[in-house]
């Protein structure tokens, strides 16, 4: 069975939502609509207080290259452009709508048909994704049209939709390739359109038999794209990881997927490409996990971007007595959530409810120089030599010792025995060193 | 309301601790104190609550009263030096004896330098060697295995089998004379023979190199490679003039070189940390320990192997990097 070839961990699955089927959140009362749901610029809003906007209309312009627009997720009228908290507690502007009832925008297909047929050719994929503000849903939310447009001089060979989902607890991805197969794999034949691509491959770990046997089934309808099972390792859904486990290729040293011919796009991704290009619906829904031992209910829902998070948990019967950090993501990579009352956005992928006993942080120990960190690190780093450069300050041995390469997956600090926070320190020392590098003039 | 706490990913942990995978070394040792009382008796017993006593009680009461730092008798480092160098000694050692190498192998060797991760060399084998330097008649006193119970050992002393060889060839004789003389088998030297404690069973010694490598507490790149080179420069020497040079079989099975190699050279502390500077340090000793045995003064050389690589360990982590991910960017 296929997997990366450098480290990685096995950190339990708790997979404990994984039944649950997904379920339609209730709209809320307002919506809170966020500029900067995407990596890249904040968009800039075009509505103004006192208009009405129905679901899936035109709200925000995409502010430059790297950016998206943002569309309307429910119906009603614009409160104002206000600003309001993200989950981490830093201000962000968003367009505050009043809902009344539930109007959608007439050229969406509502319809539950399948559309089979791409009628659109590979300009038009790429333009349709663009104004529909779709974004890679994967965790790092870049727009999705910016990664099927290879820059000059690169070509895409093939296609790879991620549906490793390595992390533990989430199991967003999970429902959407059993629930909606079909979907999924038409918007990778979207995608490999759009890209002038003839072979796609969909990755999904052995834990998930379900979904392979379901993906595979409906794969025989596709010939040109192949189910891939993967072993259980945890970071498989990285995407230099999970181009290395399909197709054994390596990206290089900051390099990108596309020098290797790769360009990977999310389960989440896929299908939203499918509901943009075949039913005309720009991104304002998600897929959302509420999971954790410690709450009673395990759910998948499908959420408007804008509702706060406050109104999910509440659905869940508020913050678990027992829980002592709540988490957006997952445990390994996720960020843990300071203000509940946050609205969702795009990219939002679980409410992850943690105890005590499961999250806190044990008592810091020597290094017992056991080089399990080395072992560990999926990039082949050594996480312990980082960790004392990063605290000596000494920046050039940091870069030497390509400190730029961490892609941050925590595998290090998860696996150290003298639970020193090594990821912590290595973060903020990357930062540094890529500001360094980036402040040097360009040969 | 109640508080949530807030802070960077990764959120949660997995199950290994330091305190687990050094207990994981202490149960991995416990075959070979059995065989030890087994073979010896209760003195056997004696010297390994002595050498652990003495190293735990040294390291709290120099990390408490002199550097005032935490104490970390709890993580069970100190145990396993206090059971090595216990098993280090001839049987009828003194407890006194033991005593000072433990001040020695956890005073000197690991909290000087800054406790727990922080030391050069291994604290159970300075300790060792400081005893051999300072008391070569008690460390040198032998004594053939047999099954008695009591705390005095009164079982007949005797030479190791190294021991043997390097007497015999000094006055002359070849290895075929000697081997006659002493009626040597392969069979004796895997369940027990004549050594420290640590040293008399073969079996009960690899039986902890699979319990170590099972519970993936050390990688096995150190041990095999030792085992590899000393059978093959053995090997050749051998080969050149049997009548002169130990076969590899022996020289792996005899003397501290299972116990070394499998419980010395891989203290995480003091050995590399990825596998390609593991293999040049097992290398390493393993040419050094057949120097000393076949062309050197002592009849024994991993201690001072070990010590030797040891010193070199900062330089190899230097030059030896784990295979990065991915080319070189242009």
């Amino acid at each position: 069975m296929k997997t990366f070839s450098i480290g990685g961990v096995h950190p339990h699955d708790s997979k404990i939502s994984a039944n649950a089927a997904i379920e339609s959140f209730p709209i809320p009362e307002v919506a809170y609509i966020s500029m900067g749901q995407h990596l890249g610029a904040p968009a800039e809003p075009i509505v103004a207080p006192g208009d009405k906007v129905k679901v899936g209309q035109l709200i925000a312009n995409a502010n430059g290259f790297i950016s998206a627009p943002v569309h309307s997720s429910v119906s009603g009228t614009v409160k104002g452009i206000e600003t309001v908290f993200d989950l981490a507690g830093n201000p962000c502007k968003a367009v505050v709508i009043t809902v009344e009832g539930d109007e959608w925008v007439e050229t969406i297909d509502r319809s539950d048909k399948i559309e089979k047929e791409i009628k659109l050719d590979s300009k038009e994929i790429i333009e349709k994704i663009k104004e529909c503000g779709i974004v890679g849903l994967g965790g790092a939310t870049f727009p999705t049209n910016v990664k099927l447009s290879p820059p000059p001089g690169k070509k895409a060979e093939f296609l790879i939709i991620n549906g490793a989902e390595c992390e533990p607890y989430l199991t967003s991805d999970y429902r959407v390739l059993i629930e909606m197969p079909e979907q999924v794999l038409i918007g990778a034949a979207i995608m490999m359109k759009a890209l002038n691509v003839t072979q796609g491959f969909i990755g999904i770990e052995e834990n998930k038999p379900e979904a392979i046997k379901v993906m595979t089934e409906k794969a025989k309808g596709y010939p040109q794209i192949k189910i891939v099972t993967l072993k259980k390792k945890y970071p498989q859904g990285g995407e230099k990881q999970l181009i290395d486990a399909v197709v054994g290729r390596k990206v290089p040293s900051m390099g990108l997927p596309i020098d290797t011919g790769a360009v990977v796009q999310n389960v989440g991704t896929a299908l939203a490409v499918y509901e943009a290009v075949q039913k005309n619906k720009p991104l304002f829904e998600g897929i959302l996990t509420v999971t954790g031992e410690c709450c009673p209910q395990q759910k998948n829902y499908k959420h408007r971007v804008g509702t706060p998070l406050s109104k999910i948990i509440e659905a869940v019967g508020g913050v678990p007595e027992a829980a002592a950090k709540v988490i957006s993501g997952g445990p390994m990579m996720g960020k843990a959530i300071a203000n509940l009352d946050a609205p969702t956005l795009k990219g939002s992928s679980s409410v992850l409810f943690l105890t005590e006993e499961q999250t806190k942080r044990k008592e810091e120990s020597n290094c017992i120089r056991c080089g399990k960190c080395i072992e560990a690190c999926p990039m082949g780093l050594e996480p312990y030599l980082l960790n004392k450069l990063a605290k000596a300050r000494r920046m050039d041995d940091l870069e030497a010792n390509k400190i730029y390469d961490c892609i941050e997956c925590g595998c290090c600090q998860f696996t150290c025995p003298a639970y020193i926070p090594l990821l912590g320190t290595i973060r903020l020392a990357k930062a540094d060193v890529m500001k360094i590098m980036r402040s040097r003039p360009k040969k | 309301m109640k508080k949530l706490l807030v802070s960077p990913s990764p959120h949660i942990h997995g199950k290994e601790n330091t305190r687990n995978l050094m207990r994981d070394v202490v149960i991995a040792l416990l075959p070979t104190v059995a065989v030890s009382i087994y073979c010896f008796g209760l003195s056997a017993l004696k010297l390994a609550l002595v050498g652990v006593l003495a190293c735990v009680a040294v390291e709290y009461v120099i990390a408490k009263y002199m550097l005032k730092t935490k104490v970390t008798v709890c993580d069970y480092s100190a145990v396993i030096t206090g059971l090595l160098l216990a098993l280090n000694v001839p049987i009828n050692t003194p407890w006194w004896v033991l005593v000072i190498g433990s001040i020695v192998a956890i005073g000197v060797a690991k909290m000087t330098f800054g406790g727990l991760g922080q030391n050069l060399f291994n604290p159970a084998l300075v300790g060792r060697v400081f005893l051999l330097i300072s008391f070569p008649v008690i460390m040198t006193d032998w004594s053939t295995p047999a099954s008695t119970f009591g705390f005095e050992f009164d079982g007949v002393s005797g030479a190791t089998p190294l021991g043997i060889v390097k007497e015999g060839l000094a006055q002359g004789m070849t290895l075929s004379q000697i081997y006659a003389e002493h009626n040597f088998s392969y069979a004796e030297m895997l369940f027990t023979r004549i050594g420290s404690a640590g040293e008399i069973s073969a079996i009960a010694l690899l039986l902890g190199f699979v319990y170590l490598l099972v519970r993936r507490v050390i990688r096995p790149h150190i041990t095999l490679s030792i085992w590899g080179t000393v059978i093959v420069f053995s090997g050749i020497l051998w080969l050149c003039n049997p009548e002169q040079f130990t076969d590899p079989i022996f020289n792996l099975l005899t003397g501290g070189m299972l116990l070394g190699s499998i419980f010395m050279a891989t203290d995480y502390v003091t050995s590399p940390m990825e596998p390609k500077g593991m293999i040049i340090f097992g290398v390493g000793i393993g040419i050094i320990t057949i120097l000393i045995r076949e062309f050197g003064a002592y009849p024994e050389g991993i201690s001072f192997a070990i010590l030797i690589m040891n010193a070199t360990v900062p330089l190899i982590n230097m030059f030896c990097k784990p295979k990065r991910f991915g080319k070189e960017a242009k």
